[in-house]
């Protein structure tokens, strides 16, 4: 599988009036085509910021990429212009937001949003586009597209303008999808339509997809792997199977500890993570979740933590994977589902940096 | 790399530290004012508007003529160190005038908005706090009111009640509260669902003590801009009065009836009309960058 | 879209009539008033009132012989000269106010949306500095106020522009640019604003994500959606020119309907001020309900309010 997509320790900051944010301190993954990761964090985890960093749409008087590459299909992208960007964005990456209602110009047809698309990055006429849009509303599942192509998007209902979303970003065959919790503004049953949907069209088209949330069940439905992130840093990455059944990072255990799940007995309470995560103009000194981290080592408060290589997919940035680290037991929640799985290493590996 | 065994023992979390708040906490209003002096258009139309105050209040002490003496042997002569600002047609002093105008032009402002105020807080508060069928035909009425060209209707009940001082604050006054009166409303209608209504209402307040004591304090803020942008509305009013030939009737000297008496000889004694017209723009332009300013102090979403 | 029709229409009738009734009430009681009994008036000036109003009649007859007038759009006899009637005044004086006017209005709205964009797109860099200041400085100035500056320094001093009258383009340049000046600082800054609060949408961020070049969203997406508040301004706009009018006309000697209405109230022409005050609020009422109308046509929200909904 060829890889579509190299971050290698992205920094992204914000110049504010209290001084510089660090949102992405030092993220590194890759993907491949036709897979989708999903990124998981709490608000503020700078999961948002990575992904909207890939297609530069930071805005960059406060916003600056300050370290790292981007390589898309091997390319950095880091240093093009703008003008090279905008042959990029929508053709070869594109996004889908969270909030359909809002992210769609609201006096503005619903298929000439979905035309300029086509006319800028595959010149089709007016004729051609409008065609090409009617059958992307159909390919989406919008009944009636004939229709629904002259509407503006306050006439939809909130699902199918999230689709009518879907059709934009997918307009143009781009290689990588972004979704930014696609899913989060939507009545539940509707998301797993969504989700139905972009399965289906991913299968359809090759697409690969980053698949931002903070929902964990979400994350179980449609991805391959999973990015964990904390305070601008990935801290946990692996597969799917990899993340839920060993999980080694404590950030990680509190998130799944915190799913209400239908195994828990009515007894026990739902375990929270205590505390707010840390203020990035002043990052803290080692461990960003340190002060939150009922396995905090004192080393964490004095040196951030190398990552480990738990299996050839599987890493986590955490002290106690170190062999001086003492063995601690993971929530109970955590523990009721965990399995021992063949790929991982005899012992975690630390990783050099360059990774 | 050797790190010593210690470093590897159990600590556990430190809220202490990470729940600690990193700014000192403030209260509203000191945190709005903060926010004030930053903007530095608006601190220096504060500083403006307190010089235009100061000389207002003692303006008129400082030279030794008075605003109505005439002096007919000496009209329209120029700026001198005699007549700083010059004299007009029957040899008053302009500036002694120029002062005593700015009391009188500031004080039909300030008027005109406390009236504004008054009505506007009673209109508003009430049809925010009842609600329902009062409410609704409270603000339709006012609505309606509203649709009625203001200018026009000032002068209509300039030329009907005569001209004088109360009769502009009071024709002024007219329909200047609808807009207080919407915002008023606004306030109350999104502050009467929060909480501590709530709280006051079970421990027993009744509905005027719940308005006065949670209600209208809380509201002061677009208040307060409103009352600050009215000011200049109303002395902009008084000079298109005069301008018509509706302002306030001599001696009184109020900036409008100064620049209108002036414009006739503005191409041979330019500073008659000068001096009142500088002074209505400067006042004007102080007053609205301040409730500027103030407005956008208040603004939660411009918070840092 | 009718029912929004039908209600700004409503609204617009009621203040109507609460003008016209105000304006027949006020002139009962106005000092010196026509329709005070006592008073001689001179025989042609009675016969004309009479004719309109009925004198003799009880007041709600008259009040019902006005109101029927005014439909068929007889304002009435001047009070003041016999042989005057307010549509002779409004024929002869409105034509040369609404060139004027649409020549303010012409100047405000390209201009000040221009500063708008302009300084919205060059947020707090210099360009957006400058505009703003220029915009409170026309704001603080009153029309007539920058009239006379214009007058006394474009016209007397330096003999650009001539003094006063109306008798070519030239003339009506200063008064227009008089007359502009705060509407244009207004119109600039709500722009702007206007601008800045589209710029910070999703909708944006959208249009950047599907690779479209800057200058295809600033226009396509963001100024289209700023320029509707602005519409809506074009309300109070048509009012403060119109009221601007008065004392323009007359610091310029431009024989307009202005003028005709600043000397009718200082010679207390009673008829005439109420004719005028009825004509100009009938205007301007219709304007904004024009403006309401197109605002409702252009914002596709509105236009399909209470249509077919999603489903």
């Amino acid at each position: 599988m060829e890889k579509l997509l190299e971050v290698k320790n992205l920094e992204v900051s914000f110049q504010t009036y209290g001084g510089t944010v660090k949102a992405v301190r030092g993220v590194s993954f890759d993907l491949h085509k036709g897979e989708t990761l999903a990124i998981v964090g709490e608000s503020g985890s700078g999961k948002s910021v990575t992904s909207q960093s890939i297609m530069k749409l930071i805005p960059m008087p406060p916003g600056r990429i300050s370290g790292g590459q981007i390589l898309l299909n091997g390319e950095d992208i880091v240093p093009k212009t703008e003008k090279q960007m905008e042959k990029i964005r929508g053709k070869e990456i594109s996004m889908i937001f969270q909030d359909p209602m809002t992210s769609l110009n609201p006096t503005m047809r619903v298929g000439n949003q979905i035309m300029e698309v086509l006319i800028k990055h595959q010149n089709m006429t007016k004729t051609d586009g409008k065609n090409r849009a009617i059958e992307l509303l159909r390919l989406v599942g919008i009944p009636m597209p004939e229709k629904r192509v002259n509407q503006y998007p306050h006439e939809f209902s909130g699902g199918m303008r999230q689709r009518a979303m879907i059709a934009i970003a997918l307009a143009a065959n781009p290689k990588l999808l972004i979704a930014d919790e696609p899913t989060t503004a939507l009545d539940v049953t509707i998301q797993a339509q969504i989700l139905e949907l972009m399965k289906d069209l991913q299968n359809k088209m090759d697409t690969s997809i980053i698949f931002i949330t903070h929902d964990l069940g979400v994350v179980a439905n449609v991805a391959d792997r999973v990015a964990v992130m904390y305070a601008g840093q990935i801290v946990e990455m692996g597969t799917v199977d990899e993340i839920f059944y060993d999980p080694r990072h404590p950030y990680t255990w509190g998130l799944l500890a915190s799913m209400p799940s239908l195994e828990n007995d009515d007894k026990a309470e739902l375990a929270a993570i205590p505390g707010t995560p840390p203020d990035l103009t002043n990052p803290p000194k080692g461990d960003a979740f340190a002060a939150r981290n009922q396995y905090a080592l004192a080393i964490d408060f004095e040196e951030e933590p190398p990552m480990f290589q738990i299996s050839e997919t599987h890493f986590a940035k955490t002290w106690l994977l170190h062999p001086d680290a003492p063995q601690v037991e993971p929530p109970e929640a955590v523990k009721r589902r965990m399995r021992q799985l063949s790929s991982t290493f005899e012992k975690p590996v630390l990783v050099k940096e360059g990774k | 790399m050797q790190i010593s065994k210690d470093k590897f023992k159990l600590v556990g979390t430190q809220l202490g530290e990470a729940e600690k708040i990193s700014k000192p906490s403030l209260s509203f209003w000191k945190d709005v004012f903060i926010r004030f002096r930053k903007n530095k258009l608006a601190l220096f139309g504060l500083v403006l508007l307190g010089l235009l105050i100061f000389m207002a209040i003692f303006g008129p002490y400082m030279t030794p003529y008075d605003y109505a003496s005439n002096d007919l042997s000496n009209k329209n002569q120029p700026p001198s160190s005699e007549h700083w600002f010059g004299t007009d047609d029957l040899g008053r002093d302009v500036f002694a005038r120029t002062w005593e105008g700015a009391r009188i032009s500031i004080f039909i402002g300030v008027a005109a908005a406390v009236i504004d105020l008054i009505i506007g807080v009673l209109w508003g508060g009430i049809a925010g706090y009842k609600g329902g069928r009062t409410d609704e035909g409270m603000m339709r009425f006012a609505d309606i009111l509203y649709g009625v060209p203001y200018l026009l209707l000032v002068i209509l009940l300039m030329v009907v009640l005569g001209q004088g001082l109360s009769t502009m604050i009071i024709a002024m006054s007219i329909t200047g509260w609808i807009n207080m009166s919407r915002i008023v409303r606004g306030q109350v209608l999104s502050l009467k669902n929060q909480e501590y209504v709530l709280a006051a209402k079970t421990l027993g307040a009744n509905t005027s003590r719940i308005m006065g004591k949670h209600l209208i304090p809380n509201s002061m803020g677009p208040i307060l801009v409103t009352m600050t942008l009215t000011i200049p509305s109303a002395i902009f009013t008084e000079a298109f009065l005069s301008f018509i030939g509706l302002g306030l009737t001599p001696p009184i000297a109020s900036w409008g009836t100064m620049a209108n008496d002036g414009l006739p000889a503005m191409r041979y004694y330019p500073w008659r009309l000068f001096f009142p017209a500088t002074f209505i723009c400067l006042t004007i332009f102080a007053f609205n960058v301040v409730g500027d300013g103030l407005r956008d102090a208040l603004d939660p979403r411009m918070r840092k | 879209m009718a029912k929004y029709i039908g209600k700004r229409l409503v609204y617009m009738l009621l203040s109507l009539w609460m003008i016209v009734t105000a304006t027949f009430f006020f002139m009962r009681i106005a000092p010196g008033n026509p329709f005070a009994s006592e008073k001689k008036l001179p025989p042609e000036i009675e016969a004309n009132l009479n004719a309109h109003f009925g004198l003799d009649k009880p007041w709600y007859a008259q009040y019902w012989e006005y109101l029927v007038r005014i439909v068929n759009w007889d304002f009435g006899p001047s009070f003041k000269y016999k042989s005057q009637t307010v549509n002779d005044l409004i024929n002869e004086g409105f034509p040369v106010s609404f060139l004027l006017g649409m020549e303010a209005i012409f100047i405000a709205v390209a201009v000040g949306v221009l500063l708008g964009i302009i300084a919205a797109l060059k947020h707090n860099r210099w360009p957006d500095y400058t505009a703003m200041i220029v915009a409170v400085l026309g704001i603080s100035v009153p029309s007539f106020i920058m009239a006379s500056f214009l007058q006394y320094f474009l016209a007397i001093k330096m003999g650009i522009f001539p003094v006063a009258r109306w008798e070519s383009f030239m003339h009506s340049v200063l008064p227009a640019v008089a007359l502009a000046s705060t509407p244009m600082a207004f119109i600039a800054r709500l722009t702007r604003s206007s601008m800045l609060e589209v710029l910070a949408n999703d909708y944006i961020k959208t249009a950047k994500s599907k690779g479209l070049s800057r200058g295809v969203i600033t226009v396509k997406h963001t100024i289209r959606n700023a320029l509707l508040p602005v519409v809506t301004y074009m309300g109070p706009l048509t009012a403060g020119i119109l009221t601007g009018s008065f004392v323009i006309e007359r610091i310029f000697g431009i024989p307009g309907l202005g003028a005709h209405f600043v000397t009718s109230i200082n010679n207390r022409d009673y008829t005439v001020i109420m004719g005028v005050t009825v004509f100009y609020s009938i205007l301007l009422l219709v304007s904004i309900l024009l403006v309401d109308i197109a605002y409702g046509i252009i914002d596709p929200r509105i236009k399909l309010a209470g249509g077919k909904k999603g489903e």
